[in-house]
Parts: C-alpha cells; structure tokens; sequence
C-alpha cells in the first residue's frame, strides 16, 4: 500500500504518446462530423400550405411571392421570400402565426388555428417534429 | 465433486469478480441522459489486457457482462443483449488495438477505440433489434461524445493504475 502510494506520487498523471493524441484528434474530428451530419437541419426547398382538412398547394421556396388565403375569420397574408417563408397579416385574435416570424429550416411549422391555415417547411427527405425513447 | 482449477482460472475469477463489483456500482449511479455510462468496468478489461493478455481480458469481459446480468436480473433482457454487443465489439476493436505499436500507443487510445466501437455496436443492436427506425441516428453525436470522453477518462485511469502497479512490488 504504501509502495503504491509512492509510486502515485512518483507519477503524478500518465504521460499521453504521441498515437493517443492522433487517436484523440482523429476521434474529436468523427465527433464533430457526427454532429454535423446527424444534427444540422437541412434547409428547406419547399413549403406545404394547408387550408383547413386540404393541401392548398405545395410551393417552391425559392420565389418572391405574396399569396392571400380566405380562410373562416378572413384573409390572411403570407410572405414568401427566397428560401424562407412568413404570415404577414392574419385575421386572428391572438396574431400567434403571425409573431413566429419567419420559418427558414426544414420541420418547421406554423399554424394559425382560428383560419385554419398552416406552413410548413419541407426538405429533401421528411424530418421528425419530435423523437421519444 | 471438486471442480480442479488453475492459479490462471483464480487470476481471472479475482479480476472479474472486481470489474463486476464495478459493473455494480456504475448501475445504481444514475445517469442525466438514458444509456450514457461511463463504462468504468472497462479499467479492469483493459488493466487485464496490458498485464495478462487479449484472452484474460475477453474472459474478465464476458464473465462480468453475464455475472452482473444475472446479479441485477437482467438476464438475456435488452440491457443484458445491449451489454453483450458492447463487451463483444469492443473486445474485436480490442483485438485490432492492440497489434499497434505500443511505444505510440497507450491505453488511452485503446481505451478510446474501445468505447467507439462499444456504441457502435450497441447501436446497431439497437437500430436492428429494439428501434428499427432511422431516427435512431439522431442519437449517435451525443453517444459518440460520451464514448470519447469517457473512454479518454477510463484510458488516464488505466494509464495510471499501470504505472503505480509497475513501481509496486508484485505481489
């Protein structure tokens, strides 16, 4: 025991060699392109307008457009700007769809309940609005 | 009946009755992010391989996966299987590790190629088994940086206990 514990202070910390450093850098380097490419969420191509139980049409976001949708409270303006996409003007109380402001990611959604009208934001391949385990 | 045993079967009964001790201790810990552990029987696994060789080490592994499976009940369940594909994997990863040079690398690097290849195939169990579903991928990034961190921790700590065991006397 007390040999040991000598030699605990004789070598305070293991010295690294020069393979566990290539060893750690290479496994950072994995790590990170992981979460590059399991983590960042695509952009989005296109929007996904819903009106009420219907599809009201599938769009290209790569447009500058003002559409206007009637929906039961009135009309509603959404905005769609190269690459992302907005309600501007909503008939509704609470303007909710209106404050989320800009939606620019694939997965991303909006609704406005009252008008029944929703965005939402399609990439290449369909991601998850939530995960459990 | 007397089962007749070597000093090599006590040797390797000694070693994996202490990583199952281990084994035991990390599974009351409770753990922030479900499957994240920090695999701390894994000094043993990695102490026996610098100090016996790959077989002592494979032996010490597999008796404390199904030892402690059997002690916490959890034979044959999906942790148990989860366990098993770890302690395989890693010990394959082990095999491959091993035949590199040793004056570049150490333990630290074993240590970590081990716990890579530990969630690499604890993933697939579970990607092919218990979540067939893509969206177990989503997972990998946060797995991966516990195996590098964990498994450079669990390398300093083999790292060290070698280098106090060589200036001991053998006992």
């Amino acid at each position: 025991m007390r040999a040991a514990l000598s030699a605990a202070r004789a070598h305070p910390f293991p010295r690294l060699l020069a393979g566990d450093w290539l060893t750690l850098l290479a496994s950072l380097l994995l790590v990170v392109l992981l979460f590059q490419a399991l983590w960042q969420s695509q952009g989005a191509s296109k929007l996904r307008i819903r009106q009420g139980d219907t599809v009201y049409a599938t769009l290209s976001l790569d447009q500058k457009r003002t559409l206007h949708l009637h929906g039961p409270q009135g009309e509603t303006e959404i905005v769609i700007d190269h690459g992302r996409v907005r309600f501007l003007r909503a008939p509704c109380n609470s303007q909710y769809c209106v404050h989320q402001g800009w939606l620019t990611r694939a997965g991303q959604v909006a609704i406005c309940l009252p008008n029944q009208i929703s965005l939402e934001l399609l990439g290449k391949r369909k991601s998850y609005d939530s995960l459990n385990y | 009946m007397q089962i007749q045993t070597t000093p090599q079967d006590h040797h390797i009964a000694r070693l994996a009755a202490l990583a199952i001790g281990l084994h035991m201790v990390e599974a009351i810990l409770p753990s922030p992010i479900p499957g994240v552990k920090p695999g701390i029987a894994n000094i043993v696994t990695l102490f026996v391989l610098y100090r016996f060789d790959l077989t002592t080490a494979a032996w010490v592994s597999l008796l404390r996966v199904f030892a402690a499976s059997l002690l916490l009940g959890q034979f044959l369940t999906p942790t148990f299987m989860l366990s098993l594909s770890g302690a395989l994997t890693s010990l394959l990863m082990l095999v491959l590790a091993s035949r590199l040079p040793r004056r570049w690398f150490g333990p630290v690097s074993l240590s970590v190629l081990a716990a890579f290849a530990h969630i690499a195939g604890q993933l697939l169990v579970v990607r092919l088994w218990l979540i067939p579903h893509v969206g177990v991928a989503y997972l990998v990034p946060v797995f991966a940086t516990a195996a590098l961190i964990f498994g450079l921790v669990n390398g300093l700590v083999v790292a060290r206990l070698l280098a106090s065991h060589d200036a001991a006397p053998r006992s």
